[in-house]
């Protein structure tokens, strides 16, 4: 007994130590590179192998609590403004800073965009959500609570769709359905600025107030993937609706992972918390570390404590977080100073209510924008395009409608534009981490060079020269740049017929092999003549000339 | 002149007898020579008198901005005012000055009002004495009356007034004094509990409690956000439905306001009560009660019975419950709302600066007295996770219960309840703080919490001098946002029993006496 009580241990503390030490060796690339994972997230069925030793496999369990900042003009129950990296408190009102005295007037906009966002993601909106106070003492809590929505939030019961690749194969996608607990309005905190040198602590209270919307998501996922495609999704349909820009890196989307691991049959196991997390990749990073983490923890012995613990992007593994004085309780209760929110479908609307002081369920809805999903239905159906084609459309923000007025705009069919979009204004635009909006090419003048091109002006080859030099941002038509550049397709056919010539004379072995039956070669002649041109030849024509003249 | 009533005075403006920086003048030589009240923790003599001149400007220029312009009053001192200390009467706000007006301020300043000073409270509200703040207890203009001096058994002239000179009640006993020793005609108090109507009750003047809901509550600094209310001291019952007047009405920055209009009203000069019924509640004759007080409880009974109104007992059986529940919804809100006071942004800051935790706990211990960190700490017991359902929601649910009481005594054609404000007459200070401020609060706010818990409009009305000289005033309880039939019945009360002025030597010392006879009218 005591020999397996001392291996226990001993295993705890190696599993630790080799984890920290991959920690510090590999930084940023993860304590486990790919080839190295013991077991492999599986989008398919979530189960996880113990790896080699073949025992009963583990089932990681992953839920998600999101904090969207609502994209509103003012904060949640005060008058001042919201905006990101203003000068330090300068965005402060006396409720803000909870003067005494002031109270809370809640913000049409944010109940709104809270009611938006229970709509889009298939919840129950509750048309009498309650307002609560939540009190723990912190330098960036300045009233000592935060107000938010305990008892009965604003929507409950919803449901979010996200597809993800399987194998990372664009062409494999499965789609998945998270279920979404509640959404709740709450109020944002200030930030503390730690100045460990002076020790002292700065407080900018910019942030305190600005509206949230708390989003809290069953533990339906079981891998980092699939928590990084629901949150994109979400992401996604937050900045369709407009409801929050939802950028993670502005803090505008933040999102804790709760994670645990079971063998099947068996209850779930002890749930770690994971915060910290400020981009969808560390979030599939850090799901992923922890989920494994677990599992070796648990595999050696050890146990799991329900601890919250930092991602540390750096080192791209998770740390456990000084924990603010053991268990808290926060003393709930009722905020007296905001009557119960109430809203009205059409139904419940009473006559002489005036239309300023109601919010209408139903007239919200019929006003939703098209959601990501739907977006991307009507793009394969209406242009034939790929589904994985329209998700990848859809993850730029303004490229569906750019796609769209090329398409407008020029005869080329949509099937042929998409590959223009992807693979040459995307990956340029990627390439100079530009958003589509700065792209220095605008869609007409890409709908006018696929237009020469679709005319048989220009060859593609001569395209993609003539879109090299838009790029640049000068001002000018495709056509001028064809012009300038003498890119135009040669029309005379017999200039054409001699360069062919001089080709096929000059290139006698080849000649004998296509003579000999091997076809291949020709296209070798085609690139000759190709360059001869400088890329202005027809290539079809070019190849129907060469066969006549070696089949002469 | 400064013993007639604000509608008299504001007629003396009108006419010119007057001018608003005599007035104002007068008023701040009246506060000086009763210093010794303690009435004012902070007055504003400089902003006063330049306020008197603007108005004098606009009343010379006939365009007063209404009946209010040049008005002397007093706020209490829970009130912001930007520029103006507000301190709570604690050690935690002491020296802050808001950069904002309360709503109610603002109102009364718009309205042309002259604000003459700030008024002594108990810290932060918590009290029924006006005994408890950091500035020292207030004492009760009627301790110096004439009325008293003879009444109370004659020792030696120093110890007389040293050791037997009573509470004002609270804790708006700063307001209650400032209106009873005519330094100024009118006062906001706050009320809470009872905190405007006792210590009204004490020092005989009107003290208004409006419905919850009629009066924004913005910048009022919070006792019980569920409960509090400006209340309204003044002179009389018509003054009191003047300064309602200018008060009333949905503020947006207060959404517990109610959204419809508000229209200002003038009480009748012969008011008719012979077609009302008025509820007698049984449970108010609570044990404690001064034979007193009963016996002047049954003859204002039989006043309205001989003027043709329908009296009947009624029962409000949940009352008993009532001082418990508000003890523990008291505090639990009470904890909520102190805990801005960290030293962080405004107030008090310990120089402890071990960590920030041992900064608040220190800021905290030194900024708030006893009886508020007592509060804070039953409050925070009552809302722990595991008492939660056993304190704070049962209150709640008895809470609903004492509304829905008062709900089916008015639904069965109840018009005014008729109580005693307090149990008796106030007690001499010495007397006072024998017991501890938990047990006077539990005892003084028996009779006026429960219009609290249920959100009803209540209003003290002088009645008459006890054996010892000392006033004693009676309750009516009205029906939600009914005030207008409720300050009626209560100015009926008042032309009933002819409550008797104060005679105050310092007040007669420095008016001149040219309106001795409309003073008269005002409390006949």
């Amino acid at each position: 007994m005591a020999a397996v009580l001392a291996m226990v241990a001993r295993g705890c503390g190696g599993v630790w130590r080799r984890l920290r030490q991959r920690c510090a060796v590999r930084p940023g690339s993860g304590p486990f590179p790919r080839g190295e994972r013991a077991v492999a997230c599986n989008a398919r069925g979530g189960m996880m192998s113990a790896g080699k030793s073949g025992l009963t496999p583990w089932i990681p369990v992953v839920g998600l609590e999101i904090h969207a900042q609502i994209s509103s003009n003012s904060k949640l129950f005060s008058g001042s403004q919201v905006q990101f990296a203003a000068p330090p408190n300068s965005l402060v009102s006396f409720f803000d800073a909870s003067l005494p005295g002031t109270l809370p007037v809640l913000n049409r906009r944010c109940v709104e965009a809270a009611v938006m966002t229970g709509l889009a993601l298939n919840c129950h909106i509750n048309k009498k959500s309650l307002f609560d106070r939540k009190h723990y003492f912190y330098a960036d809590l300045p009233a000592g609570y935060q107000i938010t929505q305990q008892r009965v939030p604003i929507a409950v019961n919803g449901s979010l769709s996200y597809s993800l690749c399987i194998d990372n194969k664009m062409s494999q996608m499965v789609t998945k359905t998270v279920r979404i607990k509640q959404i709740q309005l709450e109020q944002d905190s200030g930030k503390s600025l730690h100045d460990d040198a002076r020790s002292q602590t700065l407080v900018d209270l910019n942030r305190a107030g600005v509206g949230l919307m708390e989003l809290v998501m069953e533990p339906d996922m079981c891998c980092g993937e699939e928590a990084a495609a629901a949150v994109r999704e979400l992401q996604l349909i937050l900045q369709t609706l407009g409801s929050s820009q939802a950028v993670m890196a502005e803090g505008q989307l933040r999102v804790d992972a709760n994670v645990s691991v079971h063998h099947p049959g068996e209850p779930y196991g002890v749930r770690t918390e994971v915060k910290n997390i400020n981009s969808i990749r560390f979030l599939a990073k850090a799901v992923d570390y922890e989920i494994q983490r677990q599992i070796e923890e648990l595999g050696n012995g050890g146990t799991i404590s329900n601890e919250t613990r930092a991602f540390d992007s750096k080192l791209g593994c998770t740390v456990p977080m000084r924990d603010k004085e053991g268990k808290q309780d926060y003393r709930f209760m009722p905020e007296p100073n905001l009557p119960p929110l109430i809203l009205y479908d059409a139904k419940s609307l009473p006559a002489n209510m005036n239309h300023q002081q109601v919010i209408n369920i139903d007239w919200i809805r019929e006003r939703l924008p098209d959601l990501p999903s739907v977006k991307r239905e009507k793009l394969v159906e209406q242009y034939g395009i790929l589904p994985e084609h329209s998700f990848t459309l859809l993850n730029e923000d303004g490229l569906p409608e750019f796609f769209e007025n090329v398409v407008k705009q020029t005869q080329m069919k949509p099937k042929k534009v998409i590959g223009w979009i992807l693979n040459d204004l995307l990956s340029y635009l990627k390439q100079h981490s530009l958003t589509v909006k700065e792209s220095p090419v605008s869609s007409f003048l890409l709908a006018d060079l696929l237009n020469l091109l679709e005319k048989k002006e220009i060859s593609s080859t001569a395209a993609k020269q003539v879109l090299a030099e838009l790029w640049k941002g000068k001002g000018k038509t495709p056509l001028e740049t064809v012009k300038e550049q003498k890119l135009e397709l040669l029309q005379d056919q017999k200039e054409l017929e001699q360069i062919c010539q001089a080709v096929i004379d000059g290139q006698e072995n080849e000649v004998m092999a296509i003579k000999a039956g091997n076809q291949k070669v020709l296209n070798k002649l085609i690139g000759l003549v190709q360059k001869k041109t400088q890329g202005r030849s027809n290539p079809v024509l070019v190849k129907q000339l060469l066969e006549k003249k070696l089949s002469e | 002149m400064l013993r007639s009533s604000l509608r008299q005075v504001s007629a003396a403006l009108k006419e010119g007898r007057v001018t608003p920086t005599e007035l104002c003048q007068r008023c701040l030589a009246l506060i000086k020579s009763t210093k010794f009240l303690n009435a004012y923790i902070t007055v504003t003599e400089e902003t006063a008198l330049k306020q008197a001149e603007e108005s004098e400007k606009r009343r010379k220029r006939g365009q007063p901005l209404g009946i209010l312009d040049g008005i002397p009053i007093a706020v209490k001192d829970n009130f912001n005012t930007a520029g103006i200390e507000t301190t709570c009467a604690s050690n935690m706000l002491k020296g802050y000055i808001s950069p904002y007006n309360a709503t109610v301020v603002q109102k009364l300043l718009d309205q042309g009002a002259v604000l003459l000073g700030k008024t002594n409270l108990d810290e932060f509200a918590m009290g029924s004495g006006s005994t408890d703040g950091v500035f020292g207890p207030v004492r009760n203009p009627w301790s110096y009356s004439k009325q008293y001096k003879e009444k109370s058994v004659p020792k030696s002239h120093s110890e007389d007034e040293e050791y037997n000179w009573v509470i004002t009640g609270g804790s708006s006993g700063g307001s209650a004094a400032a209106v009873s020793s005519f330094t100024c005609f009118a006062a906001l108090g706050s009320d809470t509990g009872g905190s405007t109507r006792n210590p009204a009750a004490h020092c005989g003047v009107v003290g208004l409690k409006p419905t919850y809901g009629l009066i924004s509550r913005h910048g009022l600094i919070p006792l019980v956000n569920s409960m509090d209310v400006p209340g309204i001291l003044t002179r009389c019952v018509d003054d009191a439905a003047v300064l309602l007047g200018s008060l009333a009405g949905h503020d947006p920055k207060d959404s517990t306001t109610i959204q419809d209009d508000f229209k200002p009203f003038e009480l009748p000069d012969l008011p008719d009560v012979s077609k009302l019924s008025i509820g007698i509640p049984k449970e108010y004759h609570a044990p404690g009660l001064s034979s007193e007080i009963l016996s002047l409880w049954s003859k204002a009974a039989d006043l309205f019975k001989n003027a043709g109104a329908k009296v009947v007992e009624v029962s409000l059986p949940h009352t008993r419950y009532s001082i418990v529940c508000y003890h523990v919804l008291c505090t639990a809100e009470v904890a909520s709302n102190m805990a801005r006071f960290d030293g962080l942004e405004y107030g008090h800051r310990s120089d402890v600066k071990d960590s920030t935790e041992s900064m608040y706990a220190a800021t905290r211990r030194e900024g708030f007295n006893d009886v508020v960190r007592g509060r804070i700490l039953s409050g925070n017991y009552f809302l722990l996770k595991q008492n939660y359902e056993k304190y704070f929601v049962k209150a709640q649910k008895v809470r609903r219960l004492i509304a829905n009481d008062f709900g089916k005594v008015f639904g069965s054609g109840v018009d005014i309840l008729l109580t005693p404000t307090t149990l008796s007459d106030a007690v001499p200070y010495t007397e006072f703080i024998q017991e501890d401020n938990r047990t006077r609060s539990a005892q003084d706010d028996i009779l006026t919490q429960a219009a609290n818990m249920a959100g009803l409009p209540a209003i003290n009305v002088p009645t008459a001098l006890s054996e010892r000289g000392l006033p004693v005033g009676l309750q009516f309880i009205g029906r939600s946002f009914q005030e207008k039939q409720l300050l009626t019945v209560a100015k009926w009360f008042e032309k009933q029993v002819q409550f008797p002025v104060i005679q105050l030597e310092e007040a007669e010392r420095h008016d001149n006496g040219v309106f001795q006879h409309q003073k008269s009218a005002s409390f006949s």
